[in-house]
């Protein structure tokens, strides 16, 4: 019997070996990550360039994923408009059931193309995993990358993690119709670039 | 991505090469093991048009993409 218990820990042992050697190494090299960031003293030394280069890659990465005219409205507007899966005309923004206006650190706001009608906001926040500070959030442009990959791919995920609430609960209505009517005017002065032949930048 | 750094290059290599494939393989799995979703951004080969598809095993990505994005997951604000 005690020779059985012996075996079965050492198989136990034998299993997990690799398991455990694994985290070991994640933890050593996310120790020496940081102890790479700190100080001869241990403290982080704040670099006040950081968060500032942190965002031009990030509008770099946004750019390269992203459709031109998202990127174009996201450059000129300051968010970008994703057309809600679940239409019978997904590429035709015009004609969809309900679309959603997506801002950089605020939440996801669903309307109605057609009407300009404010459907719901949904409060969606990307934390850090890694253990590290939970105030510190992803550079802007991320954050809207992140809120664009999620919905893009797999809209119900991301809608059902989300805090739903109905429009006004964190955004403005009247700031966000505002921006309806901006995004209205933007795609109005493109379409007439278009036709008098400027290719919209 | 990472808060507060934005972009982090965590491995690259040419998947069709075994050493290269196994250390893309073990990133992979580790940043899945922290909670991370992934996400390959593609692009429709009739319409241009441009999506994110996430995967969730090394095998779903597709053999064509460049690039995997870790970002951390969803939550409610």
């Amino acid at each position: 019997m005690l020779l059985a218990l012996l075996v079965l820990a050492l198989i136990a042992v034998v299993l997990t070996a690799p398991i455990i050697l694994r985290k070991v190494r994640a933890w050593r090299e996310d120790r020496a990550a940081r102890a790479a960031e700190a100080g001869p003293v241990g403290l982080e030394l704040y670099d006040p360039g950081r968060e500032r280069r942190a965002e031009q890659r990030a509008r770099e990465l946004l750019r390269s994923c992203v459709n031109a005219e998202e990127w174009a409205m996201y450059r000129d507007l300051g968010f970008i408009r994703v057309v809600g899966k679940r239409t019978r005309t997904p590429d035709r923004a015009r004609g969809a059931a309900y679309a959603y206006l997506v801002y950089p650190h605020k939440p996801i706001v669903a309307f109605v193309p057609g009407s300009g009608q404010l459907l719901s906001e949904y409060c969606v926040e990307f934390p850090d995993l890694t253990g590290g500070d939970r105030r510190t959030r992803l550079p802007a442009s991320d954050d809207v990358l992140a809120k664009w990959m999620a919905l893009t791919s797999d809209e119900d995920r991301v809608i059902r993690r989300a805090n739903m609430h109905l429009v006004g609960r964190q955004l403005d209505p009247a700031r966000v119709r505002r921006d309806l009517w901006r995004l209205a005017e933007w795609e109005r002065r493109r379409q007439r670039g278009r036709e008098i032949g400027h290719s919209p930048r | 991505m990472q808060p507060g750094h934005g972009e982090v290059l965590l491995a690259e290599g040419d998947p069709r090469v075994r050493e290269d494939e196994e250390r893309l393989v073990e990133a992979f799995r580790r940043q899945l093991d922290e909670g991370m979703w992934a996400a390959v951004p593609t692009t429709h080969a009739g319409s241009g048009r441009r999506e994110a598809q996430m995967v969730k095993e090394y095998s779903d990505i597709p053999s064509e993409a460049e690039r995997v994005i870790f970002f951390p997951r969803a939550s409610g604000g």
